[in-house]
């Protein structure tokens, strides 16, 4: 079975970066070219929003991005057509779809994921479907569509339970940075984000571990990077596309900033 | 064990449970772990029922309304939550979540508000108790609700508008669960309904399940029979109607009317009757009926009431609506107002605008001489007045 998140870990185990944008931004058709150009600007793994009208876990970037996307006409069927096709010319960059549970259950867990198989999407992260509801209810459905489901963990999230997400994920834990939102500013206290991504380190879990959430320039990128895998950046991103005159040239120019 | 009480993992049939993010999952969890035991802690009740008596000015009366009765040709009383302090049901549930809050170590408190009741009823206890308050609550609402904007302020709250959306309660609520996942140890959101993740419908109607205890006891006294034939009450979220219906749940001989805000109309697009135009879905970390569009996404209900301005309804009233126990009607904006006109006309009580709709619920009732009904009158008016002005014309 492909596993293209353990095919990048082999080829690079360390300095991930994972970019996110939001689907149907800047404008309705961007997505598919912007994927395309952030994999050839160097990320590692994409991660693409479906925008949904009322995004709980984001700041302000994402949902007023999520806004402007509805608007544009984003929605979930569209989204998975456009898709279909996307492994022609990106064969290995793993693909995540986040969003949030309403608009996928509207469209039917099974048929979400069949789509999404069928377009070689690698993983789901769905912030608001917990762990529980789904071992119990889409773990099957998941499994059955090789689909990989990821799972956030935050710095009060104990032990026990960071072991318990650890099993039921597949692909990679995504490390909340600090108490907040998307795109906060949680480079405040370094020590103290250090500490928690040390502590998690030490557990020595199966899965790989990204830093998310206010991860915005170089100096946080590579601080995140000390003790996990990589990290992921959206809302920073998202910034430096909106108003740009050319996405692709805005979205090559940020990726050479974190990078450089 | 009732059909009507959620089970472990909070589930009203197929409604309820926690849709919560990660972030939210130490106090949600905390709080479903906690909540049961602190409420059956005997120190917690001494304590909730000398608030709810001498500072809440419990048990509220129940008032026969002779006019009404006449009108409709039915007993008709009137269970007085407007008299509770600060003019609203709202108050029974912040006075036990706050004690709750303090039991948990919380130092400071969100909340969001629609009418602003419940934020008024927030911002009091926190005054009591001397804890941090910080209500949300919809750009639109902050105008239409202006006294009760002020009331908080003059209470000591913060009151941060919420700019996203329609600029209403959903809104609102979203920015108090953004502020929840931004400030995760000291601070406990008090909800103002029977909305939200597990445990949280099951604790506010717990809280407010003291209406319908009252009721029955002074029926009893008052009707000579403990039961009624309806019991009647709006729904925004749930609150009133769960605390009003909560002990006839499992008396199938009363029936209950849970009165929806139709807005213009549930043929329009500008309408908030969720049971009529929801589908099962996620809000707030709950399963139950939803407002959206054909994609999920959830669309921007309308009701002339900012407590009924809320594309959802509480999984227990979804459960009641899907099961058939409840009877769901709906009230356009125009049948409220005129409503509200003529209870203040008839029995010298101006209701708030969301009880309005319970009261015109009445028209649409086949009432003999023997029944019995109750109306939760679930709040005082004075916050309507500027729009009863305007919209009846009398100013
Ligand atoms: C007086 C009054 N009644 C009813 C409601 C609706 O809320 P619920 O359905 O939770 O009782 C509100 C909400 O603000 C209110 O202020």
């Amino acid at each position: 079975m492909i596993n293209r998140f353990a095919d990048l870990l082999a080829r690079k185990p360390s300095g991930l970066l994972n970019l996110y944008i939001t689907a149907g931004y800047p404008t309705l058709h961007d997505t598919m070219p912007l994927l395309r150009t952030l994999a050839e600007a160097g990320a590692d793994i994409l991660e693409i929003g479906v925008p949904f009208s009322d995004p709980l876990a984001d700041g302000p970037v994402i949902q007023q991005t999520s806004t402007v996307a509805l608007r544009n006409g984003m929605t979930l069927k569209l989204l998975l057509q456009e898709l279909q096709g996307i492994r022609e010319y990106l064969p290995d960059t793993p693909l995540l779809l986040m969003g949030y549970l309403n608009p996928v259950l509207q469209l039917g867990m099974e048929e979400f994921c069949r789509q999404a198989a069928a377009a070689g999407i690698d993983g789901v992260i769905l912030p608001d479907l917990p762990a529980e509801e789904y071992a119990e209810f889409y773990q099957e459905t998941f499994r059955k569509y090789n689909l990989r489901k990821v799972f956030l963990i935050t710095p009060q999230t104990s032990e026990a339970r960071i072991r318990r997400l650890d099993e039921l994920s597949e692909a990679f834990l995504y490390l909340v940075s600090g108490p907040g939102l998307t795109g906060g500013n949680q480079t405040a206290d370094q020590s103290v984000q250090q500490a928690y991504l040390q502590r998690v380190e030490a557990l020595n879990l199966r899965n790989p571990r990204l830093v998310g959430f206010g991860i915005a320039d170089k100096a946080s990128f590579n601080n995140a990077c000390q003790h996990a895998n990589g990290a992921i950046i959206g809302s920073a991103l998202l910034r430096a596309l909106d108003g740009a005159a050319d996405p692709h040239q805005a979205a090559r120019a940020f990726v050479q900033r974190i990078r450089g | 064990m009732s059909q009507y009480q959620p089970s472990a993992r909070g589930y009203y049939g197929q409604f309820g449970g926690a849709f919560i993010p990660e972030m939210l999952y130490p106090n949600v969890e905390e709080l479903r772990e906690q909540y049961l035991d602190i409420l059956a802690d005997p120190a917690f009740q001494q304590e909730y029922q000398q608030l709810l008596r001498d500072y809440v000015g419990r048990p509220t009366p129940l008032f026969r309304a002779d006019r009404l009765s006449q009108k409709y040709g039915a007993a008709i009383y009137l269970k007085r939550e407007d008299l509770c302090h600060t003019g609203a049901h709202k108050v029974n549930n912040t006075v036990g979540q706050i004690l709750l809050a303090e039991r948990l170590g919380k130092k400071r408190i969100i909340a969001e508000t629609g009418a602003g009741q419940h934020g008024v009823a927030t911002a009091t206890v926190c005054a009591l108790r001397g804890l941090e308050c910080v209500v949300y609550m919809g750009a639109v609402d902050m105008e239409r609700q202006k006294p009760n904007v002020a009331r908080m302020r003059m209470l000591g709250a913060e009151v941060r508008p919420a700019v996203s959306g329609s600029q209403t309660l959903k809104d609102a609520t979203n920015e108090a669960i953004r502020d929840w996942i931004s400030n995760p140890t000291d601070t406990h959101y008090i909800i103002g309904s029977v909305v939200g993740p597990h445990p949280y419908p099951d604790l506010v109607a717990r809280l407010q399940s003291v209406i319908s205890e009252e009721m029955r006891r002074q029926l009893l006294d008052q009707a000579g029979r403990e039961l009624p034939d309806y019991v009647v009450a709006c729904v925004g979220g749930g609150s009133n109607a769960a605390g009003a219906f909560y002990h006839f749940l499992d008396e199938p001989a009363v029936q209950l009317v849970a009165v929806e805000a139709a807005g213009h109309g549930v043929d329009t697009d500008k309408s908030a009757a969720t049971s009529v135009l929801g589908r099962p879905g996620i809000i707030h970390g709950s399963r139950t009926l939803l407002m959206q569009d054909e994609h999920g996404q959830i669309t921007e209900p309308h009701s002339i009431s900012a407590g009924l301005d809320y594309p959802g309804i509480g999984p227990l009233h979804a459960f009641l609506a899907d099961s058939g126990r409840a009877r769901f009607i709906s009230i356009t904006d125009a049948d409220a107002l005129q409503a509200a006109q003529l209870v203040s006309r008839l029995e010298g009580i101006i209701p708030a605008l969301e009880t309005a709709h319970a009261f015109a619920a009445l028209e649409q009732m086949d009432l003999k001489p023997t029944d019995v009904v109750v109306v939760n009158l679930s709040g005082r008016g004075d916050k309507d007045l500027d729009t009863y002005l305007r919209e009846l014309h009398l100013a």
